[in-house]
């Protein structure tokens, strides 16, 4: 069991943030997200989208502004579960919350903040029928291990940096290698598209453009995919494997059954005080929440995360009174031992 | 200031006219979120990058369009219930030479 004072579900800027707020606090935070990297979309849409409204940044690449905040956090040793999507909570008698992830990892505080953006992000399927029945049957939407793919002959669908870059990959591993994509150009780094060329080339990779996988065949497992050409006949392609990369779509997914109060794909919280939920001790902060005249801005959020530290501070520690300090003032302690502070003024005298 | 009217169907396939201003550097998927012709969260995920297609529309006038950058058609390569006169709303600014203009939104993905 994960313990910390506050579990943050979502690592993108505002669940960031309130690791930095909180530890200013003495409080500890952990944080779940189902992406592999903490930074949510910022990290995983747009790192090298330039943003111009956060506060005392003119311009700001998404991928720095989140590197920023690791920066300013790491102090307070976040801990992360990344890459597991949290699934169940459950109260305890003494009124912490646990928190499951879809690995089963489990995560114990007394103070849980939701900051999960538009939700985790999940691989978009293609509209294929049947294409649930297969999956884990030759289907898959991300390759998590590769070796599965060793002489086997495996089709990628897609035509972004994903699809390429596995297409190279596994035409070392995988017997055959077909790539199917609705468009003749590729949409990745020059890099990848021109390997891929090569590949291609050599007979190593064969690519099928423009074309789309219409069906799937095979009893128990799949055999064999229908691949349509424009104004073609369709193709029939025996295939150990498909594997259509399409990118990833935000889901609010499982923290909608939490018993939360949600209006338009959103958690509704108090905003007169600390953006808390129907449910005392669970907070919703950042793009997650609704309220009215709500506005989903990485400022709003770091705003609502402050506040609700003070909130959380005060159900962790009933009895102790929390003082708001500067950190001009005051500095900023560390966990790890270290010190911030404002370099203190000299005092001699001039003769 | 001048409005334009735009006729959307929405999801239902119920008709909408409304005005949409052409001095607030609104776009399409802006106007549809603004009226609320679709549910908060099932449009303009990306927030108006061309990076999801959750405000992909079909355009049924015979409108001029801006022309559609690399960025729309990579990701219209790649979007779901595509048909020849789809769009990404969000890749469409209100401008008066669309005044009149009529889409249909496609199935949320």
């Amino acid at each position: 069991m994960i313990q910390s004072d506050i579990l943050i579900i979502g690592a993108g800027p505002t669940g960031l943030f309130t690791v930095f707020e909180a530890g200013l606090l003495k409080l500890r935070c952990h944080l779940i997200d189902a992406l592999v990297q903490p930074g949510g979309q910022c990290a995983e849409i747009y790192p090298k989208k330039p943003i111009y409204d956060i506060p005392g940044f003119p311009e700001i690449l998404a991928g720095d502004l989140v590197n920023n905040l690791m920066e300013q956090c790491k102090q307070f040793e976040p801990g992360f579960t990344l890459g597991e999507r949290a699934e169940t909570i459950e109260k305890q008698q003494d009124g912490s919350f646990v928190v499951t992830t879809d690995k089963g990892t489990k995560h114990q505080a007394k103070v849980v903040a939701i900051a999960g953006g538009l939700g985790s992000f999940e691989p978009r399927k293609p509209l294929i029928d049947n294409i649930e029945f297969y999956e884990n049957k030759g289907v898959a939407f991300a390759i998590k291990d590769p070796e599965m793919y060793r002489n086997k002959s495996v089709v990628l669908a897609g035509g972004g940096d994903s699809a390429l870059d596995w297409a190279v990959y596994l035409s070392n591993v995988a017997s055959k290698v077909t790539l199917i994509h609705r468009r003749n150009e590729f949409r990745g780094a020059l890099d990848s598209v021109e390997k891929v060329q090569n590949l291609k080339q050599q007979g190593l990779i064969d690519l099928i453009t423009p074309a789309e996988v219409t069906g799937l065949e095979g009893s128990s497992h799949l055999e064999a995919i229908t691949i349509q050409k424009e104004d073609e006949t369709p193709i029939r392609l025996q295939t150990d494997a498909l594997i259509p990369l399409f990118g990833l779509t935000p889901k609010l997914g499982p923290i909608a059954n939490w018993g939360l109060d949600i209006e338009k794909n959103a958690i509704k919280v108090d905003n007169t005080l600390d953006y808390q939920t129907n449910i005392p001790g669970v907070f919703a902060i950042g793009d997650v929440n609704t309220y009215p005249g709500k506005l989903k801005l990485i400022l709003c959020g770091f705003h609502e995360a402050t506040l609700m530290c003070q909130s959380a501070y005060k159900i962790i520690h009933p009895n102790r009174k929390s003082i708001f300090k500067y950190t001009t003032v005051s500095g900023v302690d560390g966990f790890d031992g270290t010190r911030k502070e404002a370099p203190k003024s000299i005092i001699k005298s001039i003769d | 200031m001048l409005d334009i009217t735009l006729h959307i169907t929405d999801r239902d396939g119920m008709t909408h006219e409304v005005q949409a201003p052409t001095d607030m550097v609104m776009n399409v998927m802006e106007v549809v979120k603004g009226f609320e012709l679709a549910p908060e969260g099932t449009i303009g995920i990306c927030g108006g990058m061309a990076m999801c297609a959750s405000c992909q529309c079909y355009i049924e006038s015979d409108h001029i369009l801006p022309q559609q950058s690399d960025d729309e058609l990579a990701m219209l390569s790649e979007a779901f219930f595509v048909k020849s006169n789809s769009r990404l709303g969000c890749q469409i600014q209100i401008t008066e030479e669309l005044d009149g203009l009529r889409l249909t939104l496609a199935p949320e993905e």
